[in-house]
């Protein structure tokens, strides 16, 4: 049981906020004493790791292309796009981008990502179709702010679960060759077709699971921007001028920008 | 030196050009300590494989000081105002768009004609993006540096948290806790009992994958602790299925757990959210649908 050490600090440690680095390195160095490590052997095998695991730090090389997108507007065009569409609502353009990971995700296309795809393009055309015939006032206002973090938030659960639950249905997916080799190992063979097919129904229920939040968060948007109207009434003869159609996103989404 | 060494070397130089960028931003409230997080983390991708294990230790040390005593801030990057912004983007159009799609469909390019690793494709999609938006745009590769180093100290330290996770991952073998983990569930499992066994290997591989922070680094421990043993050799489940839809639980866990950072709490840094757990919290109960979807269909499909 004294195993488990590392997992009671990272659980204590992260429920207290401290921080995760710290928290990490103070996990990892019991754990390597429990398992009767010194501590320098405990340092070489982190350093090791480490840089055996730097490839999920690769996507900070796409930073300057989108930083650079970014300084030129890109937001503002995806939302200025979104703002002529008016059948596009948070919540189908999440669902929209849910279906395109899925299907792009089965043929083995890592189209998307948190960096790529959701802070460039998806959240800003969310955020920006919740916007749509709102009062400027409105759009600084808590509330807003408040819903405009649960739509990005809906964005990013989109990408996890069309990236997750789409991405055993590629027969030379890495997780599959994985499965394949520990079955193997133990003695039962498994072809790599059979597990692809497989995959298929928990693809189809992950597909009904995001669409029933996409259809709660667009309801939760209705109900928002009714009582945002209530809180902001518009000065009379001014109706659907379309404000914030060339405000820039919220200021939530700029605080650190 | 292979593909993949080289986007280390390019990557590592890149956040190297941040710390510079930090070092001479009078502005920066942190200048110092936030220069040395990058330029001590950008060594540390660029020449990874030629340092020695302990040093790269050290280094994590470092990082994890410089991180937990606030040392990280935020500088001036010479942003536009916001009428000037706008007047870009009315120029511009959609042919914003242009330099944001050659990363993807780049990559997809890049790895179907050489056959190389996805990673080294989003390699070179991503230099031949920076390349077009610099023409495009008309910008200096200093100001895509800048603009990196912006994005880069929005993330902040939790941009390198995944590679800690990973690092911990190793710890945690070592101290057998998976085989604690297998042991423990499958000395309280009825093992008589096939649903008994199903939910055990399911929930098992969704709670080790919160643990790890990763289903891969799950699965075999799980699979061959309890998987193999007490759902295929012991109830006859059909081994395609039942790997498939372990592997799929575990994925349940992945998004409940912030040992999964670079899903979960790199994306609400990317996002601005207030709260770096909002992602997870709303996870939750998504994830115990899809874990009860795949035990019922583990149930149905594979006896």
């Amino acid at each position: 049981m004294l195993s488990l050490i590392g997992v009671a600090i990272i659980v204590i440690g992260l429920a207290l906020r401290l921080n995760a680095l710290l928290v990490v390195l103070v996990a990892g160095f019991s754990s390597g004493l429990v398992a009767g490590m010194s501590p320098t052997e405990i340092l070489a095998a982190l350093g090791q790791a480490f840089t055996d695991n730097r490839a999920v730090s690769l996507f900070i090389i796409t930073l300057p292309v989108i930083g650079l997108l970014e300084r030129n507007g890109l937001r503002d065009q995806a939302e200025h796009l979104v703002q002529k569409l008016r059948a596009a609502s948070a919540g189908r353009i999440s669902f929209s981008y849910l279906v395109l990971r899925k299907a792009t995700n089965a043929f083995g296309l890592q189209l998307g990502g948190h960096p790529a795809m959701i802070r460039p393009l998806v959240a800003p055309m969310s955020v920006g179709a919740a916007e749509r015939d709102l009062p400027e006032e409105a759009l600084s206002s808590p509330r807003f702010k408040a819903l405009s973090q649960r739509i990005r938030v809906l964005n990013a659960v989109s990408e996890n679960f069309g990236n997750f639950f789409s991405q055993l249905i590629f027969v030379a997916s890495g997780g599959l060759l994985l499965i394949k080799s520990v079955l193997d190992k133990s003695g039962a063979s498994v072809s790599l077709a059979d597990m692809a097919l497989y995959a298929i129904p928990t693809a189809l229920v992950s597909l009904v699971v995001v669409f029933v939040l996409c259809r709660r968060l667009d309801a939760r948007i209705r109900r928002e921007q009714q009582l945002l109207r209530e809180e902001y009434p518009q000065p009379s003869g001014q109706t659907n001028a379309t404000p914030g159609k060339d405000t820039f996103t919220t200021s939530a989404m700029e605080s650190h920008s | 030196m292979n593909g993949i060494d080289a986007l280390y070397l390019i990557t590592g130089f890149a956040i190297m050009a941040f710390a510079v960028l930090t070092l001479t931003d009078r502005d920066h409230p942190r200048r110092l300590g936030t220069s040395a997080f990058w330029m001590i983390f950008g060594i540390s991708l660029a020449f990874g494989q030629w340092l020695p294990d302990v040093v790269v230790g050290l280094a994590m040390l470092a990082l994890a000081l410089l991180a937990a005593t606030g040392q990280l801030g935020f500088g001036n990057y010479g942003q536009l105002s916001d009428e000037a912004r706008q007047a870009r983007r009315k120029r511009l159009g959609s042919r914003l768009f242009i330099p944001a799609l050659v990363i993807p469909v780049g990559t997809f390019l890049y790895t179907l004609t050489t056959g190389q690793s996805a990673l080294v494709g989003l390699g070179v999609a991503t230099v031949l993006a920076f390349a077009v938006a610099l023409l495009l745009l008309r910008e200096s590769p200093a100001t895509g540096m800048q603009e990196g180093r912006r994005l880069a100290d929005a993330i902040g330290w939790a941009a390198i948290l995944p590679q800690f996770l990973a690092a911990l991952g190793l710890l945690f073998d070592q101290a057998g806790v998976g085989q604690t983990i297998a042991g423990l569930v499958s000395s309280v499992v009825p093992d008589t009992s096939l649903v008994a066994c199903v939910i055990a290997y399911c929930v098992g591989m969704a709670v080790f994958t919160m643990l790890m922070g990763n289903g891969f680094a799950a699965f075999a421990v799980i699979t061959s602790g309890i998987g193999y043993p007490l759902v295929i050799a012991l109830h006859g489940g059909n081994p395609a299925i039942v790997g498939v839809l372990g592997m799929l639980s575990g994925y349940c866990g992945t998004l409940m757990t912030p040992m999964a950072a670079n899903f979960n709490i790199v994306p609400a840094a990317l996002l601005e959210l207030d709260d770096r757990y909002h992602i997870i919290r709303a996870q939750i109960l998504p994830a115990l649908v899809m874990l009860a979807a795949n035990i019922s269909l583990m149930l149905l499909l594979a006896f």
